[in-house]
């Protein structure tokens, strides 16, 4: 295969093992960043990539279906949002039980509405949009994801919003006694983490390969998780970790697709050996939000 | 004894939370079982028998329960050191593996030998391991769950790829041979059933767990630097060696999870594309049973009884098995959410109070 | 301008404000008195909307109105700087300032937020620099921040609780000094404080608050500290500890040329060489922040040296491990005893063997019976309430968990007790006590060494007072020979070093 051709699959596949991961990064990033920690976004993608798929196919069109997605993320982010504000819970068990009932809730809505085994039949999914150069049409996901990157990365660094959401992840008290209201910060930062965890899940689904399957995300949220806390809880640093990720799996298609003879394995193994390697020893320490996980509690 | 009363009334009193939320949780299926169009009493009746209905299925939901208390006890007691071991997945895999290489490379040798081999291999590599992600971050600081997911797709991936390349049995299927008679537990405590001795094992190291946390300076020390790091540290206690210790004793666990199915349910170590499930439902088991070994024997037994009941009520009153996993998830998140009982009992959690 | 009527704030069963009634006259500075533990932040965390009252009315320029939380509080003018400082340490001096009420509209306008900052750094005479980060700037620069931030908002009233813990005496004149700009400018100020000294320096009135009731208001002129002492206390109070000259015997603690790196001064810790000796008790002054807790830290194992050798007794203790410092003699009375002092949620038996579990153990099992009646006998020696050895130590009060610190240390019998801030937080009665109980200790031949940031609590127990500035040990003095205003003098860098 020719070099050029080669360069396109590698891109591509990058791009598209990629953008799931850097949507819900994002996601876990926004909750994170307002003291929230969220490690149910595996189950709030698998929640987005069936409502995606649902949406898609009853209305024939993937934009009802990302809307679907989206309302259904909220929804699900709402559940997380009130068990770990309002109820004080522990964030990460919270997190852990919308991951079980994510899976549960879309396997049962699977065996309700199509009996088939786990799949559902093909959709409408996201068109492939704008030629470039090389690499051709890309899923319209890619671009949101990328678009999303540099919206978060203004919102978060320049603009009041910003600065007042990082206050509350750091230190939620300074932020209440200069005004802000905490809690509701809390909630944009749980609500948007469900948001982006969902348009991950419909990147997926609508995006990818137009149908749903049971368990279809396949631990890609907790390495969403991972490309968080790689890039520092910073937009771009999630991208760029994510595009690290995609990278590796992207090099083991093209060892297959040439047939060179390295164990597909190795390329499996090689972004979570080296995410180990670079956390431990180059990254230098990833410091999270210093109030993150610690419910705050109004002392009246 | 004051103290053994003391113990048990705390115990006691530590339940009433998973209950409720068990409750809560089962109501909750309750509903889905109604949108699924079926009787809901019909339903769990139908769970019901299928776990105690006979022996022989009491024994099926034994079996079960002997994988989930080894790895609950793992999460428990990682938890109790301020740890989030996710990584049990990993080790349980890492574990099952040198449990059948073991259980062929030291076939010859007789049973009381060649068992204690086995499970000894299984536990020194699942503790292993855990102890890479204990190192990790105690001494570079990088967040254990996030070093235990990676280590975990790196055992996945590793294994395959050592079953793949290097372990084809004789019609050429990627796996290990099977294990020695002899390394085997032997099954049918209960006839009918594939009940092993395993079970007994479970019991007694959740007793022993129970004991090293509460009746053991190591444990004391565990439990200080899970609670408050900086007083354990101010107090001459290593914090840095204890988060180590407590990811081998909990990856220990893990691999004792791995040793114990392989060579009482599996016999061997086949070719795995994907989780045994056994690690998340561990943190369920751990989270339900409030991270003490009484209760992870208790939420184990739980959730066994969810998992091996669900799968037959799928087959006999026609509800879907993913109810189950809606009603587990309802259950772990009523038990997060203690915020809530504590408000409807309208008791205050003692907090430091503000004054001046 | 302000009138408090009747406030009542309850917690549990603790009744930390009873039917307050308190009235701020326009452009007086109003000084809120009263020991640790009385009620004061209360009152103004509950002026200031961090707290809902149980009852009471508020009344602002003559208008009734409710504050339910700081942005009203902040909107009617009302601004507070806490005694422990709402900064997020990760943000820079000019954000700070401008959180809540950014300049810009959509994007933060960063030049004009660093405009606004220099211009009312310089109106007001606080300097600070707009771009550093809140980590890396001093206490003292903190504090100036906290008091922009309320100017910032255009706080007519500002409210400063306990401004003065974290300053050295000629700082505390400035801030006199800015208090009595800020009046001058047409401000209101009410200072919080359980310092006698500073109410008759600064304030034109002041209030007693004790056990949640208002005592008095009276005119701060004409005031002596014993009568504001017994008005705060409800009885006559010594304010001088008593105590027999000191019989210093042996040497048990030896510094010499000590020295580590860590964020004070010039970024070093050094030539720190001085003895206690056994029988008397050394203090060591100083402003917060320089480099006092990293000198504990340094003795008691708990933090890694560059240079030289600490010597306890006969053994040498440099860089040793915290539990061989325990073993050759050492006790320690932390700074924090929340975070390090003690396991909250250990019962007071569990923390009464922090330290020594593999004493109390025998043939890998913890022997709780042993350990419950080491707990009774210390409970009893210090008068710990409730005495239940099972309960978690969260259950209990500031000072009992204090007391329980203090015991079990004292119990162990070191050669050498490291006590810092001793009586931080703790009301009259405890600080009494816990201060007999250290000269007791001194009598009984022991060594102490005791840090405190009270230099009233360093001038009235301590033998001999060191001063630390900037990471250095700046000057000995003999205790009887000690005067606030040469300890001041040294303690802000003045005096014999450069």
């Amino acid at each position: 295969m020719d070099i050029v051709v080669l360069f396109s699959a590698l891109v591509t596949a990058t791009l598209r093992y990629a953008t799931p991961l850097m949507l819900a990064g994002l996601g876990g990033m926004f909750a994170e960043r307002s003291g929230i920690i969220n490690i149910g976004l595996e189950g709030t993608m698998m929640v987005g990539a069936w409502a995606a798929v649902y949406g898609s196919f009853l209305s024939g069109s993937p934009w009802v279906g990302l809307l679907c997605a989206i309302v259904a993320g909220l929804v699900v982010a709402a559940m997380h949002a009130v068990a770990s504000i309002h109820w004080r819970a522990n964030q990460v068990v919270s997190g852990t039980a919308i991951n079980l009932l994510g899976a549960g809730l879309t396997e049962f809505a699977m065996s309700k509405i199509w009996e088939q085994a786990g799949q559902s039949p093909r959709v409408t999914a996201m068109p492939e949009v704008v030629n470039l150069p090389i690499v051709g049409k890309l899923n319209l996901f890619i671009y949101i994801a990328f678009l999303l990157v540099l919206i978060s990365q203004i919102a978060l660094w320049k603009t009041p919003w910003g600065l007042r959401l990082r206050a509350c992840g750091e230190h939620p008290l300074a932020a209440d006694t200069v005004g802000i209201n905490v809690i509701k910060m809390r909630w944009y930062g749980t609500l948007l983490s469900g948001f982006f965890a969902a348009v991950a899940g419909a990147s997926l689904s609508i995006g990818m390969v137009s149908r749903f399957t049971n368990g279809m995300t396949s631990g890609r949220g907790f390495i969403a998780l991972a490309a968080m806390i790689f890039g520092k809880w910073s937009p771009g640093g999630v991208m760029l970790a994510c595009l690290f990720f995609g990278l590796s799996d992207g090099l083991a298609t093209i060892c297959q697709i040439e047939g060179i003879r390295i164990a597909p394995e190795f390329f499996n193994m090689a972004p979570y050996v080296i995410t180990i390697l670079a956390l431990a020893g180059v990254v230098g320490r990833s410091t999270p939000p210093a109030a993150e996980g610690i419910p705050y509690e109004k002392a009246h | 004894m004051p103290k053994a009363g003391k113990a048990l009334r705390d115990f006691l009193g530590e339940l009433t939370v998973p209950l409720l939320a068990i409750v809560a949780g089962l109501l909750v299926g309750v509903i889905f079982i109604l949108i699924a169009g079926k009787n809901p009493i019909a339903a769990y009746g139908a769970l019901l028998e299928s776990v105690i209905g006979a022996p022989h299925k009491v024994g099926e939901t034994l079996v079960s329960t002997v994988p989930l208390i080894f790895s609950g006890l793992a999460i428990a007691l990682a938890f109790r050191c301020g740890l989030f071991n996710i990584g049990v997945e990993g080790q349980l895999m890492v574990g099952s593996l040198a449990t059948a290489w073991a259980g062929v490379v030291f076939g010859g040798l007789p049973w009381y030998l060649l068992m204690p081999l086995c499970i000894l291999f299984g536990v020194v590599t699942g503790a292993a391991w855990a102890g890479i992600s204990g190192l990790l971050k105690a001494y570079r600081g990088v967040h254990e769950v996030i070093n235990s997911i990676m280590l975990n797709y790196t055992a996945l991936f590793l294994t395959h790829y050592l079953m793949t390349e290097h372990f084809r049995d004789a019609t050429g299927k990627a796996g290990s041979p099977p294990m020695a008679e002899a390394a085997l537990f032997a099954q049918g405590l209960i006839p009918g059933s594939r009940l092993h001795a395993g079970l007994f094992l479970a019991l007694f190291v959740a007793f022993l767990a129970w004991v090293f946390l509460w009746k053991t300076p190591w444990g004391y020390e565990i439990r200080a630097v899970g609670f408050a790091p900086g007083a354990a540290e101010y107090g001459g206690i290593s914090v840095k060696w204890n988060i180590v210790l407590a990811m081998l004793i909990s990856g220990a666990l893990a691999g004792m999870a791995g040793a114990v199915q392989t060579m009482a349910i599996s016999g061997k170590f086949p070719d795995q594309s994907s989780f045994s499930g056994y690690g998340l439902d561990g943190i369920a088991v751990a989270l339900v049973g409030r991270n003490h070994p009484g209760g992870v024997v208790l939420a184990a037994l739980l959730f066994a009884a969810l998992d091996y009941g669900g799968r037959n009520m799928q087959a006999v009153a026609e509800v879907p098995k993913a109810v189950i996993m809606v009603v587990q998830g309802a259950i772990i998140f009523f038990v997060a959410a203690e915020g809530i009982w504590r408000m409807m009992k309208n008791r205050k959690p003692k907090a430091e109070v503000k004054t001046a | 301008m302000l009138k408090l009527t009747g406030v009542t704030k309850r917690f549990g069963s603790l009744v930390a404000n009873d039917h307050i009634d308190l009235d701020i006259r326009q452009g007086e500075i109003h000084a809120l008195l009263g020991e640790n533990g009385a009620g004061k932040s209360t009152l103004m965390n509950i002026l200031y909307g961090l707290y809902a009252p149980d009852e009471g009315t508020f009344e602002w320029k003559g208008q009734q109105v409710k504050i339910q939380n700081p942005r009203q509080a902040i909107d009617l003018g009302i601004g507070m700087v806490h005694q422990h400082f709402m900064l997020v340490p990760v943000l820079t001096v000019a954000e700070s300032i401008v959180l809540g009420q950014e300049p810009g509209g959509f994007f933060i306008d960063m030049k004009k937020a660093i405009a606004d900052v220099e211009a009312l750094s310089k109106k007001y005479g606080l300097h600070v620099d707009p771009l550093s980060k809140i980590e890396s700037i001093t206490v003292g620069q903190q504090q100036r921040v906290e008091i922009l931030k309320a100017l910032y908002r255009g706080a007519e009233l500002l409210i400063l609780d306990e401004p003065t813990a974290v300053l050295t005496p000629q700082e505390i004149q400035e801030l006199g000094q800015i208090m009595r700009n800020l009046v001058a400018q047409g401000r209101t100020i009410i200072i919080i404080t359980h310092k006698l000294k500073e109410v008759l320096q600064f304030a034109d009135r002041v209030t007693v608050i004790r056990r949640g009731k208002k005592i008095t208001t009276v005119d701060a002129k004409g005031q002596t500290e014993e009568e504001l002492a017994a008005l705060m206390v409800g009885r006559h109070v010594t304010l001088k500890v008593d105590k027999q000259p000191a019989t210093p015997g042996r040497v048990v603690l030896a510094v010499q040329n000590l020295k580590m790196k860590c964020q004070v001064g010039d970024g070093e810790v050094r030539d720190i060489s001085f003895q206690v000796r056994a029988g008397e008790i050394v203090g060591v002054a100083g402003v917060d922040g320089n480099g006092q807790s990293e000198l504990v830290q340094a003795l008691t194992g708990l933090r890694k040296t560059t240079g030289g050798s600490v010597r306890l007794l006969d053994q040498d203790i440099t860089n040793r491990k915290p539990a061989d410092v325990r073993e050759a003699g050492l006790g320690h009375i932390p700074e924090d005893r929340q975070k390090r002092g003690l396991v909250m949620d250990f019962s007071v038996a569990e923390n009464m063997v922090l330290g020594e579990q593999r004493k109390y153990s025998s043939w890998g099992l913890l022997q709780y019976r042993q350990m419950t009646e080491l707990a009774q006998k210390v409970i009893a020696a210090f008068d710990v309430r409730p005495p239940e050895p099972d309960y978690a130590a969260k259950s209990l009060s500031g000072g009992n968990q204090q007391k329980v610190i203090v015991g079990r240390e004292i119990h162990r019998e070191p050669q050498l007790l490291v006590a810092v801030q001793p009586t931080r937080g703790l009301d009259v009665g405890a600080i009494e006590f816990i201060h007999k109980r250290l000269v007791a200790e001194r009598d009984a031949g022991k060594a102490v060494l005791m840090i405190s940031l009270e230099l009233d609590e360093v001038m009235s127990l301590a033998d001999r007072i060191l001063v630390m500035y900037k990471g250095r040990v700046v000057a000995e003095v003999p205790g009887p020979e000690a005067t606030e205003e040469a300890l001041g003098l040294l303690m802000a860098g003045g005096g014999t070093h450069a």
